[in-house]
């Protein structure tokens, strides 16, 4: 057993952990954050993706054992000062998700691109978010809700 | 009704969706996000085989591992699992075989499920199940479906035959059709095999109250209505004691329209133990254990004069129904059989389709769930008409299409479309599209002899959706209705719940049933309460498949809400003392003609009612209303959909370069919602073109089995869509709705097809079989052009 110390989500856990339990396993049934859902086994789908020490991770392929003294985000942590994030309004406003199994993963990765290029084009956009599959959207709707936030993100309005 | 003034109706506005807030905050409910106290884990083990008899299953190993409760082999729980049921008997000697939840003499398919243990967590579940050893003598493995029509190797050797049935349909004369042709066009396609994947991977948990023999079974499915009838059926758990709830569900597409192993399996088993059980596919499971679409091999035949008028269609299926029949395996390409002439006027029509077994995991419904078949079919003979006899691909299509004027139309397949416009929606499409510059640079390029070539795609369709006139599925022998149900309920205080029987996962029904029951009660849109997916609150239901929930749902929903405004009317005209001739209803307010300052809201009445102090005798204290619709005809939405692909003649490679959908799916509720379906259904159309097929090798082994070797396309492999409609409202439901979920996957796939052919017709290419990876395009040109020949023999 290893032992972690970790920040989930502003709170701090101690526990014992299997080498083999995986981050995503972690949160959604020791701590209870069912919030980031498992799409697949081989790290294709993204939707699991989660901040950790504020870059985005694949909770599937990132062990328990290895979080031990990091601060993670789930979807379920991601707020703009008690408010909704600017890229959760911009997903409704936008609709850009239609079961929202995709969606949790689909918001930390485009948090952490706008993060990393505050200013993308709709071509980074969709290249920034490779990693993350949707079957319902067909993506268009996703890459205006990121521009958007991106948008609001930077002081603007956002698109209509 | 109509007693919503235009300006202030919901119906037509693209308002947000209520589901949103929850899902973004990841305050969700999905299956396998359920916990209950003492919930223990289920692991199948499942057959690394394609085909071969069971000849040892030990699960001492398995039982001895930390955690492990029990393990049970098929044969341990053979007479409790019984038989999955196929609920569309095709044809009355359809050979229909046994399919074990858990298989016991033979396994028929790479991943079919012969033994399950439980365990206290997942993990000791994973680890037991590799523990279970299970012997196998193989038999021949079954993939070829030409090779399977010769019955040499059979798939279930106790029915002597792989061919399940053999469907024929004839409408006019194709024969005197085909005598008087001039040009008589003879083409195969290949539907390819594809699965599914909705985000969401199947589970299914199922909470046992023991000593009231009761049961809740939460399962990610698209049918908590037809699954609790069908449980009830397989196990014996009387249908009352049974309740079945479709929690959030991540996406569905037809793979979560069935009755799976696992579900019988889980239920039985909590009923054993006494305790909640809980399975979990992972992904690659999912691959091999749910439902895979298409997979068919189409030969056509195309008759016409030597001026471009069709004569007649021939059309011979074979359908790969895998090595079972799941819950309406049989019936998807048949659903294609009617939509083959699709929006052509002809004089005959043959259609006949065999189904073959093999030893793949089952067939059954997904997007579009034969219509795409039937809509890539003809939408590629028709353009290769065009090419065959010099016509323009677009100019064939005026000149046999149904014309607007001529609806209601009945076709040669005797379905009757309602209403269309072929015309209005080609024009706007052709418009968008830039058509004529395009042609005009793919001239260019041709002519140049580029390296890079334009090819241009059209794609036409119509489609059957908005399932079903249940006396067309009593005449189809499929084994349910095609109603829904909707009731309404006025609470004291003024707010309104909405019950249906649809069972969204992802189409946004809470919002738009709430503008649909808001405008025709008048209430607002945040006090309309939707319920769903539960068998215990919405009791009644046929469920969400087939792009039916609006057309026959949402229409019942209004429907109901008249039926509420009818009760109302006569409480609001007690409430008056006026006649109930002279109360009008406007607006969510009930007036007497001639005296506005006489008047009761909605909700007055509401409260009026529950508090019956004076009522009259007779008059029920309620204005609960309920409505079971069952629709008079099918839904014919349509559109033109054109591509514009880059081909690189030198690599194969294929870009999308634009990408113009022109829809008409009548009145529309909500646009925001219909613009994101027809995005999500392009996308999955255009990846069965360009990038998804399920392959399996010679011993019939997925070699696509995993997330990372099947291309579900991520945003970077897609164009940016141009969406536009027209709005010619359906004349068979009063809110002139019709169906939109499968449309862009209908219509998209021979859009993109068309094009890459298109790109290299001047080539002498003539097809390029689905996906058109590079590879693939890379073949199809050194075939026709013999260049390269000794490479491409040699590969």
């Amino acid at each position: 057993m290893a032992r972690i110390d970790v920040t989930v989500d502003g709170l701090r856990y101690v526990d014992d952990v299997e080498p083999r339990l995986l981050l995503v396993h972690y949160l959604r049934e020791r701590l209870g954050k069912v919030g980031t859902p498992i799409g697949c086994d081989t790290s294709n789908c993204g939707a699991c993706t989660v901040l950790m020490d504020g870059a985005s991770v694949k909770s599937c392929s990132v062990l328990a054992a290895q979080v031990d003294g990091a601060q993670i985000t789930t979807i379920e942590g991601l707020t703009d000062g008690g408010e909704p994030h600017p890229v959760q309004q911009a997903f409704h406003q936008h609709h850009a998700l239609q079961c929202g199994y995709c969606t949790p993963g689909m918001i930390m990765a485009s948090v952490d691109l706008l993060h990393e290029n505050p200013a993308p084009t709709d071509h980074e956009i969709r290249d920034g978010l490779e990693g993350n599959l949707c079957r319902c959207t067909g993506y268009q709707n996703i890459v205006r809700a990121v521009a958007s936030a991106a948008e609001v993100m930077r002081g603007g309005e956002g698109s209509a | 009704m109509t007693e919503t003034t235009q300006d202030t109706a919901l119906v037509g506005r693209p308002m947000l969706r209520k589901e949103d807030a929850r899902l973004i905050a990841g305050q969700t409910r999905w299956t396998d996000s359920i916990t209950l106290p003492g919930l223990l884990h289920l692991a199948l083990v499942r057959s690394p085989v394609a085909h071969g008899r069971i000849t040892r299953v030990n699960l001492d190993a398995a039982r001895e591992l930390p955690g492990v409760v029990a393990a049970y082999s098929g044969a341990d729980l053979a007479a409790e699992l019984g038989t999955l049921p196929c609920a569309w008997p095709v044809t009355p000697d359809m050979v229909h075989p046994d399919h074990r939840p858990l298989a016991v003499d033979e396994v028929r398919h790479v991943g079919e499920a012969v033994a399950v243990v439980v365990a206290r967590d997942r993990y000791a579940a994973a680890d037991a199940a590799e523990a279970v050893e299970v012997d196998y003598d193989p038999l021949p493995a079954v993939t070829d479906m030409t090779e399977a029509l010769t019955d040499a190797a059979l798939v279930h050797s106790d029915k002597g035959t792989n061919t399940s049935f053999v469907w024929p349909f004839e409408g006019g004369d194709y024969d005197a059709a085909r005598a008087r042709a001039d040009v008589v066009l003879a083409r195969r396609y290949i539907q390819q095999r594809l699965i599914p994947n909705a985000m969401e991977p199947r589970a299914v948990v199922v909470e046992p109250i023991a000593a009231a023999g009761e049961f809740t079974v939460y399962s990610a499915t698209q049918i908590p209505h037809i699954l609790r009838l069908m449980l009830a059926l397989t196990t014996g758990v009387p249908e009352q004691k049974l309740r079945v709830v479709a929690p959030d569900v991540g996406g569905g597409f037809g793979s979560k329209l069935n009755v799976y192993a696992e579900e019988v399996i889980a239920l039985v088993v909590a009923r054993k133990l006494g305790r909640p059980v809980k399975w979990t596919e992972s992904r690659s499971e999912g691959y091999q254990a749910t439902i895979h679409g298409r997979d068919q091999i189409q030969d056509l035949e195309i008759a016409a004069t030597r001026d471009g008028r069709i004569l007649g269609l021939s059309v011979d299926l074979k359908a790969d129904m895998g090595a079972y029949l799941q819950l309406v395996t049989p019936g998807v390409p048949l659903l294609g059989a009617f939509m083959f002439n699709a929006i052509y006027k002809m004089e005959g029509y043959r259609f006949r389709c065999t189904g073959v077994f093999t030893t793949k995991t089952p067939t059954d419904a997904y997007r579009g769930a034969g219509r795409p078949e039937a809509t890539f079919g003809v939408e590629r003979i028709v353009t290769d008409l065009a090419h065959e006899l010099g016509m323009d691909p677009m100019e064939i299509r005026r000149k046999n299409w149904i014309t607007h004027e001529e609806f209601p139309y009945t076709t040669i397949a005797g379905l009757t479309y309602d209403s269309g416009n072929y015309e209005a929606a080609t024009d706007r499409a052709v418009e968008l599209f830039g058509y004529s510059e395009l042609r005009a640079e793919q001239a260019e390029r041709r002519q140049r002899g580029d390296r890079v070539q334009l090819g241009i795609g059209i794609s036409t369709f119509t489609e059957m959706c908005g399932l079903a006139p249940s006396r067309v599925l009593g005449s189809l022998a499929y084994g349910a209705g095609g109603w829904e149900a909707a009731s309404i309920r006025m609470l004291p205080s003024g707010k309104v719940e909405v019950v249906t029987g649809s069972s969204p996962h992802g189409q946004g029904h809470v919002t738009s049933w709430s503008q649909i029951a808001a405008d025709a009660l008048g209430v607002p849109f945040e006090d309309v309460h939707v319920i769903h997916g539960d068998t215990e609150s919405s009791p009644m239901g046929m469920d969400t498949y087939g792009s039916r929930s609006l057309v026959v749902g949402g229409v019942a929903v209004h429907l109901a809400a008249g039926k509420v405004i009818d009760k109302a009317r006569r409480v609001a005209a007690h409430l008056l003392e006026a006649a109930e001739g002279d109360v009008d209803f406007a607006d969510g307010v009930f007036s007497v003609k001639g005296s506005p300052e006489a008047r009761r809201t909605i909700q007055e009445v509401a409260l009026a009612t529950f508090a019956a102090h004076d009522f009259p005798e007779g008059m029920e204290p309620s204005l609960n209303s309920e409505v079971v619709l069952d629709p008079e005809n099918f839904s014919f939405p349509h559109g033109t959909h054109l591509c514009a692909v880059d081909v690189d003649t030198e690599t194969g490679a294929v870009s999308i370069r634009s990408y113009v959908a022109v829809d008409d799916v009548g009145k529309v509720v909500n646009p925001l919602i219909v613009e994101g379906q027809v995005h999500g259904g392009l996308a999955q159309g255009i990846a069965q073109a360009l990038y998804e097929e399920a392959v399996y090798d010679a011993d019939g082994n997925l070699s696509t089995g995993t997330m990372a070797d099947y291309l579900v396309p991520a945003a970077p492999d897609l164009p940016e869509f141009v969406t536009d409609r027209t709005e010619t409202p359906a004349t068979s439901n009063p809110l002139g709705v019709k169906g939109v979920g499968e449309a862009g996957t209908i219509a998209s796939t021979p859009a993109v097809v068309n094009a890459v052919v298109d790109a290299l017709r001047h080539l002498g290419v003539q097809d390029v079989p689905m996906p058109c990876s590079p590879e693939r395009v890379w073949r199809a040109i050194n075939a026709a052009t013999g260049q390269n020949s000794d490479e491409a023999g040699a590969r």
